[in-house]
């Protein structure tokens, strides 16, 4: 319980986290996609049903303050937060490689899909400027932040994780 | 048997693939009913303003702060060589300003000989702080800490360091969304100060990184304008008060239709330094019948 209030706390928070303060942060005018990397580690972690709610949330949390229609970010980060909630079952907390694969993915694919519904509908076809001056950049840096990020939401993770496995065997020696 | 139905001492719960749907379903009905629309615009507005936005301004104060150490690092020995070059300016423009100072005395007496009131000065004027900026890197807007509570509406317009930043977009009680002109596909229709012919300006991603500006659509057979002109917001705009600058010709080229030109422009606002904006509270009149 305490488990899903913090995760439900943690996607406003990351949001702060980005709008606020990564927005001074930028790197060569681009600033990580924390979103897409929590929703990310959110579906890796704990599933598809998990990833698709946050991803949903996150999205729609975007989508009122920065969105031209709500449902947009919504929609593409809650499929992110599907996809990679199939990867759950390889989850080893010592291989840092796969979850750095799946966030490099996700970001790739929240740029493509964003490109593709906000610029490219609109005839905006210089598809290689934007992929070498946006989306490569957002995933560079993104990388850049979650190799910080990834071990602080794995060690909290780790926390509850040992918690339950001690309350279980209490449970089990009672009986 | 289907999974969804509840079988006797199960907890209930639905199959990923059936939540995937159901949200997906959701986003795209909200997706058709906010198109154009702003059904929700009151209640999910006024939620997240109670909830979101009060931490948004203490957030954004550290996030400045961080800015600053950042700068800070990278920019001593490029602040020194500034301030040489910014004394030998005030110099320079002490002198322009003593003569600008007199010309405007002369122009005073004779507008007021014509009737006419200074436009610039006379809007009414809010200042508001930036308390966050667009996550994603592919449109410019960014949130301020002040909505309907004081008085500001959708449409007002935005100005900071003199220019044109852009309007109001997205409203909740105690904060707005200001998208800015830079912002890609964001259209201002604008004229040449110098010799009153028009334009269309808009925001392109591939030359924010510039502090540039695309204009099209101008006509100009007898090559009135000129680098350097500048360019303000035109009388024709249905958003934007007349007379606000947006920025000045960089450069002009003729389009393959030898009649129009087009080109770019470098804007008046550094965007990238924003802290505080002006939003002028007087909303252009477009009620003609």
């Amino acid at each position: 319980m305490i488990q899903k209030i913090l995760i439900a706390i943690s996607i406003p928070f990351f949001f702060l986290l980005q709008a606020c303060v990564f927005t001074s942060l930028e790197l060569g005018n681009v600033i990580p996609n924390l979103m897409v990397l929590l929703v990310c580690v959110y579906g890796f972690f704990y599933g598809e049903k998990t990833g698709a709610v946050c991803g949903f949330f996150a999205g729609l949390l975007m989508d009122i303050f920065f969105g031209e229609m709500l449902g947009l970010n919504a929609l593409i980060i809650m499929l992110i937060g599907y996809v990679n909630g199939g990867f759950s079952g390889l989850f080893y907390a010592e291989d840092i490689r796969l979850p750095l694969i799946l966030i490099t993915l996700s970001d790739a694919t929240f740029g493509l899909m964003y490109y593709v519904s906000t610029f490219l509908i609109r005839g905006k076809i210089g598809f290689t400027y934007y992929a070498l001056n946006v989306i490569c950049p957002e995933i560079f840096y993104t990388l850049l932040v979650s190799l910080v990020i990834y071990p602080i939401l794995l060690g909290i993770d780790t926390l509850f994780r040992n918690y339950r496995i001690k309350k279980e065997r209490e449970s089990q020696q009672n009986v | 048997m289907s999974p969804v139905v509840k079988s006797k001492g199960e907890r209930f719960t639905i199959p990923g693939k059936y939540l995937l749907l159901i949200l997906t379903g959701i986003c795209i009905l909200l997706m058709i009913l906010t198109y154009g629309t702003s059904v929700f615009d009151v209640p999910v507005n006024s939620a997240v303003g109670t909830i979101i936005v009060p931490f948004e301004s203490g957030i954004s104060r550290a996030g400045e702060w961080l800015r600053n150490r950042k700068d800070e690092l990278s920019s001593v020995q490029s602040l020194l060589k500034e301030n040489e070059e910014l004394k030998a300016q005030i110099a320079q423009l002490t002198e322009e300003n003593i003569i600008l100072n007199q010309e405007r005395y002369e122009l005073t007496d004779m507008q007021a000989l014509l009737g006419l009131s200074e436009v610039y000065n006379s809007y009414e004027k809010v200042g508001a702080r930036i308390i966050a900026k667009d996550t994603g890197n592919w449109y410019t807007s960014f949130v301020i800490d002040k909505g309907t509570d004081d008085g500001l509406a959708i449409d007002m317009n935005v100005i900071a360091g003199g220019g044109l930043i852009g309007r109001i977009t997205k409203i909740g009680p105690n904060w707005a969304r200001v998208t800015s002109i830079i912002s890609d596909g964001c259209n201002v229709s604008g004229q040449v100060a110098s010799s009153d012919l028009t334009l269309i300006v808009s925001g392109d991603l591939s030359l924010n990184d510039k502090g540039l500006l695309s204009f099209s659509q101008l006509s100009d057979p007898d090559g009135l304008v000129v680098k350097g002109d500048k360019v303000i917001t035109s009388n024709i705009s249905d958003k934007y008060l007349p007379g606000l600058l947006i920025g000045y010709i960089d450069t002009i080229e003729t389009d393959a239709n030898n009649l129009t030109k087009s080109g770019t422009i470098s804007v008046a606002t550094d965007f990238s330094y924003l802290s505080t904006v002006l939003v002028i509270t007087d909303v252009k009149n477009n009620d003609y019948e």
